[in-house]
């Protein structure tokens, strides 16, 4: 198979472990960190993917879709992070609140 | 659009206007609300006038909104159309005089009022609708319009009998909805077809669904029609205040449940169509069973408004019945009792009304000798009773008549031990009230009396129930004259059955 | 005047004057909100326009930059996506109007730049012409949703809005990689483009079920709505009417888009809209079940959200035969709920800010007080319920009739039974305004202007009632639904 294949696999392969890991993991640090993967892999599948043959020039659509999807991920990691500090703050614990209960 | 499209909507507007209006204003109020009230059912009972006289020189009045691609909404004002939006507003304005003396001093008359006149506006709306979904519209309309009359008081006894209430008309509506949509599927008109209903051409195939839905929608309609096995909220319902149970009672809840039923086999189903799918044979019978379940169960109770509310499930079914029994003496039987009824019962209720503001009485066995106390009261109720029992000259004897010779036209003569013996046990549940009234010694001292001086209670409660028992006596004795309900109920049931 | 109408490009200026606005609040937070007020009703007015352009010229297509696809940005708009913008136009004035009334100094300059990245992202979503943008808008919107939700602080608040945040991020990365297969698979974006070159093939499978369950995360359909009832009952309230009347409607836009145009090749098959319609099916069930349980009302009310979403996706298994019909009936549902739940939403927040609290059974002395809140709730109600005559009396016919055509009667019962449960929960509340009075719990008076856009929306709600011909010939510009294809 060929180089780009492979890197899409391992993309493939890492989107399915960072989904685990998002699930399982109850720290907010690292379900953010789990989602940071996911973007990661996606983009190093669109990267692969955009090889099209040895001669030609790589397509240059997904490339500007893997640049624009950082610029995304780094405001949405930003603000999962803000989010996690105000909750730490508020009840201790980098974990989600538990399901509602009356709290007032 | 024309004058004559606009007439059908102006009526409505008659009542929801002043309704709207009502809700904004502040409690103290008082002689804006009366004068938006009164204003208002006059207004309606002058356009209804005009709509009648209308009619009667052949104009033709109606009203279409498309509402959704291919169906209108229509508004229409036909015999059947003119004979229960008559009874209507003739009703309501002597509610509205009867509930502004009845209120007086309690909270929440704006609210009481403005939901009044949505209610009012909701059951002219079925009577003047041209086809199925319309009805659907101002039904539910009238739903959500009696639920805040019911729960008025606010009492826990008011908040379940409302619940009930929901719960109930919620679900018969839902089997509506249903019953009509399939229809609309079916047939692809929903219009009212006077002479034979719209779904004669449909083939056989469709006659188990066609069965199903004439089910879903009598039951949709016996709802609010009272008719057993679901009649359970009537009874709670009387929690509600006096001119509440007076209206829901002769007018609007159960008149158009009764109506619809009317409407669901004549310019639906059609008569010939419903004899042939086999459908009126059941209705019949339900018709039957509640008349006098209605009436055994009105034996047993001791408060008043309870035994008439019984009263009402039972005579109501006389409409059902009539409509049932497919015959045109049979039709204007169950036609005009739409109209006698509604007479005979909001006297009734005016009375008990009367009672409970005056004395305090709530009960039969307080009654003793409240004839002396409140003679014109209790006339009235006395010709209402005898309305109820079918003696003559009032209204329900001509009910009872043609509905008995309607059976035997038809070949039904089962129908006239039912009315018989319904005659019987209305007797044997009214009379004993009225010897109560005329024949027994006073106790000393009224459960609550309240003192109006040397009249027998004021004014706004005694008029309605002495001018609608004299109504009532009126119609049954004066059924020649051409503008007499009878002649009404006969004009229908020429139409409805080719007579010429 | 005419041309100078039909020629303006409206399509840009409804994404560009909201971020405009939004990021000169941000600048210049003493103006905020005046200028949050004209931006939104500057935007309300070039829906209008853009409506008016469109009844005239048909579908509105514009090129941004004047780089046309694949590699430049479209603009397109039909009937379906001028709906949405006309819902979004009117619910997000009625909710900056109170929003005005609602926040104080602080949490103002806060919200109104938000607000309006928000509805930039929305407008931007529902003119967008290629997934790509589709998800970068879905990402802004999301952001700005999650956000917002956090405004007011405090744990629950915090917490809702990070189950939000993680579930969004996830739905919108699942997309992205079915959008990444999509580009590899066709080499295009463009919707239209691909609506062309789709075929039935593995790839495009394997991107339905991702971009699907990525969209149906994010619009909380059952059982993927875990994170719906904390985020819209925790975050102030007009910001529970900006989530469940408009947010969660775009990602039901997004899923029927790509259902219409991109995976219109598979819709032959039964499993997936069956599929679909189970789940919808479901989350009625489920949702009304949940709503009458609560004893908040604003956790009712986002339960009541999660059932509503499920009837919409009823129309999924009904469209197989019914086709356009079954779409309109979930297109005029999609339209009336968003009036009503925003009214509903507006309406808890009147009660909430009046008594203190939101406790269902304590609510009596308060709803009794606020007359006008109160008639919302019970207008936005009728709608909810399906009874005439309201928007939501119209869906429910349209879908009814769909389903009793192809005799679903399994559907028809979950109709009917959601009408009925719907009934309960409703009244629930609504028995609570005519109890006697007991003890006053007054905080704060309600400003007339927050207890009238409640009712104006509502009243909306129930006027759709009686605009099903205008509204639904206005959806079928540019025939979103495909109704000139003959279907089989």
């Amino acid at each position: 198979m060929s180089a780009s294949f492979l890197y899409a696999l391992v993309g493939i392969g890492l989107f399915s472990l960072s989904l685990y890991g998002l699930i399982v993991h109850a720290h907010l640090l690292r379900k953010i960190l789990a989602l940071n993967v996911m973007g990661s892999s996606i983009f190093l599948v669109l990267v692969a993917l955009a090889k099209r043959t040895n001669e030609a020039p790589p397509d240059a659509v997904p490339h500007a879709m893997v640049i624009t999807g950082i610029v995304v991920a780094v405001s949405a990691t930003a603000l999962a992070l803000t989010l996690m500090l105000k909750l730490t703050a508020e009840t201790g614990r980098a974990e989600l609140p538990d399901d509602q209960r009356e709290s007032h | 659009m024309n004058w004559n499209s606009w007439l059908p909507l102006l009526v409505i507007l008659s009542s929801l206007l002043p309704g709207l209006i009502i809700f904004g204003l502040a409690e103290e109020r008082i002689r804006l609300r009366t004068v938006l009230n009164l204003a208002g059912a006059l207004v309606k009972l002058a356009l209804v006038g005009w709509m009648l006289w209308g009619v009667y020189h052949g104009h033709d009045y109606e009203m279409r909104l498309a509402l959704l691609p291919g169906i209108e909404l229509v508004l229409r004002a036909g015999p059947l159309s003119l004979l229960f939006v008559t009874l209507s507003a003739v009703l309501w304005l002597v509610t509205t005089v009867y509930a502004i003396g009845y209120l007086e001093g309690s909270p929440n008359r704006s609210r009481f009022f403005g939901f009044f006149s949505l209610c009012v506006t909701a059951t002219v709306g079925v009577a003047l609708s041209g086809n199925l979904i319309t009805f659907l519209l101002f039904y539910e309309l009238l739903t959500l319009a009696t639920y805040p009359l019911i729960v008025h008081r606010g009492t826990e006894t008011a908040r379940r009998a409302g619940r009930t209430y929901l719960a109930y008309t919620v679900f018969g509506g839902a089997l509506l909805l249903l019953g009509t949509v399939w229809l609309y599927t079916l047939s692809g008109t929903l219009e009212f077809t006077p002479q034979g209903g719209f779904l004669d051409g449909l083939g056989d195939e469709h006659r188990p669904a066609l069965m199903i839905i004439f089910a879903l929608l009598i039951v949709g309609f016996g709802v609010k029609a009272a008719l057993v096995p679901f009649h359970g909220w009537l009874p709670q319902a009387m929690v509600a205040p006096a001119p509440v149970s007076a209206l829901l009672h002769a007018v609007a809840v159960v008149k158009a449940g009764a109506f619809g039923i009317v409407r669901v086999v004549y310019d639906v189903f059609g008569v010939e169509f419903a004899v042939g799918l086999g459908v009126l044979g059941p209705l019949a019978w339900l018709a039957a069973i509640t008349i006098i379940y209605g009436s055994l169960r009105a034996l047993f109770q001791d408060d008043l408004k309870r035994r008439l509310a019984f009263s009402t499930i039972s005579q109501v079914s006389y409409i059902a019945l009539g409509v049932a029994i497919a015959g045109p003496i049979a039709t204007i039987g169950g036609v005009v009792h739409l109209v006698h009824q509604g007479l005979m019962k909001i006297t009734l209720f005016f009375c008990a009304g009367n009672l409970a503001e005056t004395l305090g009485i709530h009960k039969i066995s307080e009654m003793n000798g409240v004839g002396r106390r409140m003679p014109w009261t209790m006339v009235a109720f006395t010709i209402g009773a005898f309305g109820m029992i079918g003696a003559p000259p009032v209204a329900g004897f001509v009910t009872k008549w043609y509905l008995g010779l309607g059976a035997l036209e038809a070949d039904q003569a089962w129908v006239i031990l039912v009315l018989a013996g319904s005659s019987l046990l209305n007797a044997a549940y009214f009379l004993p009230i009225l010897h109560r009234a005329w024949f027994r010694a006073p106790s000393d001292a009224w459960p609550e009396e309240r003192d109006f001086g040397r009249k027998e209670t004021a004014w706004a409660l005694l008029l309605p129930p002495v001018l609608t028992a004299a109504l009532a006596l009126a119609a049954g004795l004066l059924v020649m004259l051409p503008f007499s309900p009878l002649e009404w109920a006969k004009l229908i049931a020429a139409q409805e059955f080719y007579l010429p | 005047m005419g041309t100078a109408l039909t020629d303006s490009p409206w399509g840009v200026m409804l994404i560009l004057l909201p971020l405009a606005g939004g990021m000169i609040c941000f600048i210049w937070p003493r103006m905020a909100q005046v200028l949050g007020l004209v931006t939104v009703f500057s935007v309300a007015l070039s829906v209008v326009g853009l409506a008016w352009q469109m009844l005239d010229t048909g579908v509105y297509r514009h090129a941004v930059g004047g780089w046309g696809a694949p590699l430049g940005i479209d603009l397109y708009a039909d009937g379906l996506s001028l709906l949405m913008l006309l819902v979004t136009a009117m619910v997000g004035f009625a909710v900056s109007v109170y929003s005005a009334a609602f926040f104080e100094r602080e949490d103002a300059t806060r919200f109104w730049p938000l607000w309006l990245f928000l509805l930039a992202a929305l407008n931007a979503l529902f003119l967008s012409a290629d997934i790509f943008n589709i998800y970068v808008t879905f990402e802004l919107m999301g952001l700005a949703a999650v956000a917002l939700v956090a405004l007011a602080g405090g744990r629950d608040a915090l917490g809702g809005a990070m189950r939000y945040l993680l579930a969004a991020l996830l739905g919108s990365l699942a997309y992205l990689l079915g959008v990444a297969l999509l580009y590899h698979g066709f080499g295009t974006v463009d919707i239209a483009l691909l609506a062309e070159r789709v075929d039935a093939s593995p790839v495009v499978w394997a991107a339905l079920g991702l971009m699907g369950t990525g969209l149906l995360l994010k619009t909380a359909v059952f059982p993927l709505h875990f994170w719906l009832p904390p985020a819209h009952a925790h975050a102030p309230a007009p910001v529970s009417a900006l989530l469940s009347a408009l947010v969660v409607k775009a990602s039901f836009y997004i899923l029927l888009r790509l259902w219409l145009e991109v995976f219109e090749p598979l819709i032959g098959s039964e499993g997936v809209h069956t599929l679909l319609g189970l789940l919808g099916a479901m989350a009625v069930l489920w949702g009304s079940v949940q709503a009458l349980r609560q004893t908040r009302l604003k956790l009712l009310i986002a339960y009541s959200t999660v059932a509503q979403i499920g009837y919409m996706f009823l129309a999924f298994p009904l469209a197989a035969a019914a086709g356009v019909a079954a779409w309109n009936a979930a297109a005029y549902l999609a339209f009336s709920h968003a009036l009503a739940k925003a009214a509903m939403f507006l309406a808890a927040g009147n009660l909430l800010r009046f008594g203190g609290h939101d406790r269902i059974a304590d609510l009596d002395r308060v709803v009794q007080r606020l007359p006008l809140t109160a008639a919302a709730f019970a207008l936005a109600g009728v709608s909810i319920m399906g009874l005439p005559p309201s928007g939501g009396f119209i869906g429910k016919w349209l879908m009814l009739e769909a389903a009793l055509v192809q005799g679903r009667w399994d559907l028809v019962a979950v109709i009917i039974l959601g009408g009925l449960l719907a009934a309960a929960y409703i009244f629930k509340v609504l028995g609570y305004a005519f109890t006697q009075a007991d003890v006053v719990h007054e905080s704060r008076a309600v400003p007339a202007s927050m207890e009238w856009a409640a009712l104006l929306l509502a009243l909306g709600a129930v006027l759709l009632g009686f605009l099903a011909v205008p509204v639904l010939s206005l959806v079928g510009i540019g025939d979103p639904f495909g109704a000139s294809e003959i279907r089989p």
